[in-house]
């Protein structure tokens, strides 16, 4: 065994790699239960790379045949069905474990210098994974899969000249039809996957050069021991490894739970609408995208003023743009002393707060319809339209309440 | 912190439940352990349903398997619109025939339940009533103006709507059926078990591996947890 290795150290910098990485990667001693979602992320990017793998191998991307084939899979396909549910429950996973890892970075200032890299390359993988799923939730060609493509990529439309010609191009044909769902087939099970591993690594070597972050915001390499351990640091391997391998179980216990007894949860992770096949003429009383899209669809309909030049329609798609675009921008916008929630006064603490809130009641609200009242007092879209100003206020305002706000002095340690 | 989670949970499972309400439809009680009720709801339905509406999702020997019946009673008793066991249970009435006689075709009832749900189903069929103003004299409460008409009404005979303004309230049996009130809720009962058995037939078992495996996930994480809190006895 040890020749082999040596053997293989000869020609590859394996020893390097596994102490740089795993050994001899001295991470912060005080992770939290917030710190388990980025190996988590990867696990789910490992599930739906394996059964997306075993799916490909029986669907049948054709306008014909596509809708069968997942009930195929479904019924005559020896454990399809599990490889399916654990598809298509992993796609909702993955958006919850990756909100709350970027929710972990809001509270920690994970995105704060010199950690900008790593929080940029996280966006892209953000926007990857939602071209991703955009595009895999049209294979099944239900009828939501549908109208969901149709009115998505309509959105193009609104950009001024080339709009229309744009949206034609995407689809490949006048409506959403073969040639989309084969190029989307194509996107979905080759060119964003390699995307995203090519991002993911780049997101976990940028990690690797600077460092993880901690609850406490602190640097630990400021604190070293005279051999260059940081004092507060221990090795990744093995310490973070059994915690991640505990972690991993609890979240597996979690998802098989989902994946055996509810994989529609109640119609949250599988649309009723989708059951029905793709129908040109038959449009869903109410066409809402999954529940992950759902606050940046409420953002989109929120903007209805059109005595906006160009029409209400662009604004909304830049509205929807700019909601993400400013998540880029985070490290720049935040010009507090402290890094972590634990040392901020309470205006970071409060915007925080009420950035989720909007959040979450924009995900609510964009699967509603506008004109309803759902919550209290108003319409749907006046809400949206409340959320929408407090989810731009969080970022636009932040240079300025993150500055005034008062922080508490860090201590030298982490706790 | 602690405080921002638990209002987040709150949330959450404030929007879980706002998707489960049923808006006047009659609640149906689903057994996919019943075999009899399946069976049952299995004869209804090839015999009633599947001359207009096909299963084509489903193969007529899955059925058999599942439903605890052999090759040769299903051959028997269940497949009239096809010959080979191996087949989907499709329908022999072209899509056009279809158009032609009732104005559209008859939807396709393997993932009826999944997308309607098993009240709406269980409801329909028990809602038609008798009204002359329609091509086919049948109308029902669920789906106004249905192009429908009541296959099942020998059994469930002739229903008149109670109307208060334009919404049908309640209904009156005119001309009794062969089947008591009781005993027709019963039957649509069983073929919306079937149904719902239709739309997902691994839905009989998946619960049952479920547990197998949430069990050996148990176990697994009381060892990963006392070999994390071995490893890290040191840190703290």
């Amino acid at each position: 065994m040890q020749k082999l290795i040596t053997w293989i150290d000869d020609r590859f910098p394996l020893i390097k790699v596994w102490e740089e990485h795993m050994a001899k990667y001295y991470a912060p001693r005080n992770f939290n239960i917030w710190y388990f979602f980025g190996s988590l992320a990867l696990l789910v990017l490992v599930i739906q790379i394996v059964t997306g793998i075993f799916l490909t191998m029986h669907y049948k991307p054709d306008v014909n045949t596509a809708f069968a084939s997942v009930e195929y899979i479904m019924r005559d396909v020896p454990w399809g069905w599990l490889m399916r549910y654990l598809h298509s429950t992993g796609a909702s996973m993955f958006f919850i474990i990756v909100y709350l890892h970027m929710f972990r970075g809001m509270l920690y200032g994970s995105y704060r210098e010199p950690r900008e890299l790593v929080w940029l390359i996280g966006m892209l993988i953000f926007v990857a994974l939602m071209a991703e799923s955009f595009m895999g939730y049209l294979l099944p060609w239900g009828n939501m899969s549908y109208w969901g493509a149709q009115v998505i990529i309509s959105l193009f439309g609104a950009i001024p000249l080339v709009g229309d010609a744009l949206t034609e191009w995407i689809r490949g044909d006048f409506v959403v039809g073969d040639a989309t769902l084969n190029r989307f087939f194509s996107f979905h099970v080759i060119m964003v996957p390699l995307i995203l591993a090519g991002l993911v690594y780049l997101h976990i070597v940028a990690l690797h050069k600077v460092g993880s972050n901690n609850p406490d915001g602190i640097e630990i390499k400021n604190n070293k021991r005279p051999d260059g351990i940081p004092v507060d640091g221990i090795p990744f391997h093995p310490y973070y490894t059994v915690k991640d391998i505990f972690g991993t179980v609890v979240f597996l216990f979690l998802f098989f739970l989902i994946v055996f007894y509810a994989p529609e949860l109640g119609g949250w992770f599988l649309e009723k609408d989708n059951f029905t096949p793709a129908n040109i003429l038959q449009t869903p009383p109410e066409i809402v995208p999954l529940w992950y899209f759902t606050p940046y669809y409420s953002i989109l309909r929120a903007v209805t003023w059109e005595w906006l030049p160009l029409g209400a329609k662009l604004w909304g798609v830049i509205a929807m743009g700019m909601s993400l675009g400013f998540f880029f921008l985070l490290p720049w916008l935040d010009r507090s002393p402290v890094k972590s929630i634990r040392y901020r006064g309470w205006m970071y603490k409060t915007a925080l707060t009420l950035f989720v809130v909007s959040f979450i009641v924009m995900g609510y609200l964009g699967t509603k319809n506008p004109t309803h009242v759902d919550l209290l007092w108003f319409s749907n879209k006046t809400w949206s339209q409340i959320g929408l100003f407090v989810y731009f206020a969080f970022f636009i305002l932040m240079p300025i309440y993150t500055t005034l706000d008062k922080t508490k002095p860090v201590p030298e340690r982490v706790r | 912190m602690r405080k921002t989670i638990s209002i987040l949970l709150c949330l959450v499972s404030g929007i879980v439940h706002a998707s489960s309400e049923v808006g006047g439809l009659d609640r149906v009680h689903i057994d996919l352990g019943d075999e009899v009720s399946l069976q049952r709801g299995a004869r209804t339905f090839v015999n009633y349903c599947l001359s207009c509406h096909s299963a084509a999702y489903m193969r007529y020997n899955r059925l058999g398997r599942d439903l605890g019946m052999s090759d040769e009673v299903v051959e028997e008793n269940l497949m009239f619109a096809s010959d080979k066991i191996g087949d989907l249970m499709t329908v022999t009435m072209s899509v056009a025939h279809g158009k032609n006689w009732f104005g559209v075709a008859p939807p396709d009832l393997t993932l009826i339940t999944r997308s309607r749900g098993p009240d709406w189903v269980y409801t329909y069929l028990r809602s038609f009533y008798a009204d002359e103003g329609t091509d086919t004299g049948w109308n029902n409460k669920v789906v106004q103006n249905v192009a429908m008409p009541h296959v099942l009404y020998e059994w469930q005979g002739t229903q008149r709507a109670v109307m208060e303004g334009n919404e049908v309230v309640g209904f009156e049996i005119q001309k009794p059926g062969t089947m008591s009130v009781l005993e027709y809720d019963d039957a649509m009962r069983d073929l919306t078990n079937f149904l719902v058995y239709l739309g997902e037939p691994v839905k009989m078992y998946r619960g049952k591996i479920g547990l197998w495996v949430l069990l050996f996930l148990g176990i697994l994480g009381y060892f990963t947890y006392m070999l994390k809190k071995e490893y890290w006895k040191d840190v703290h």
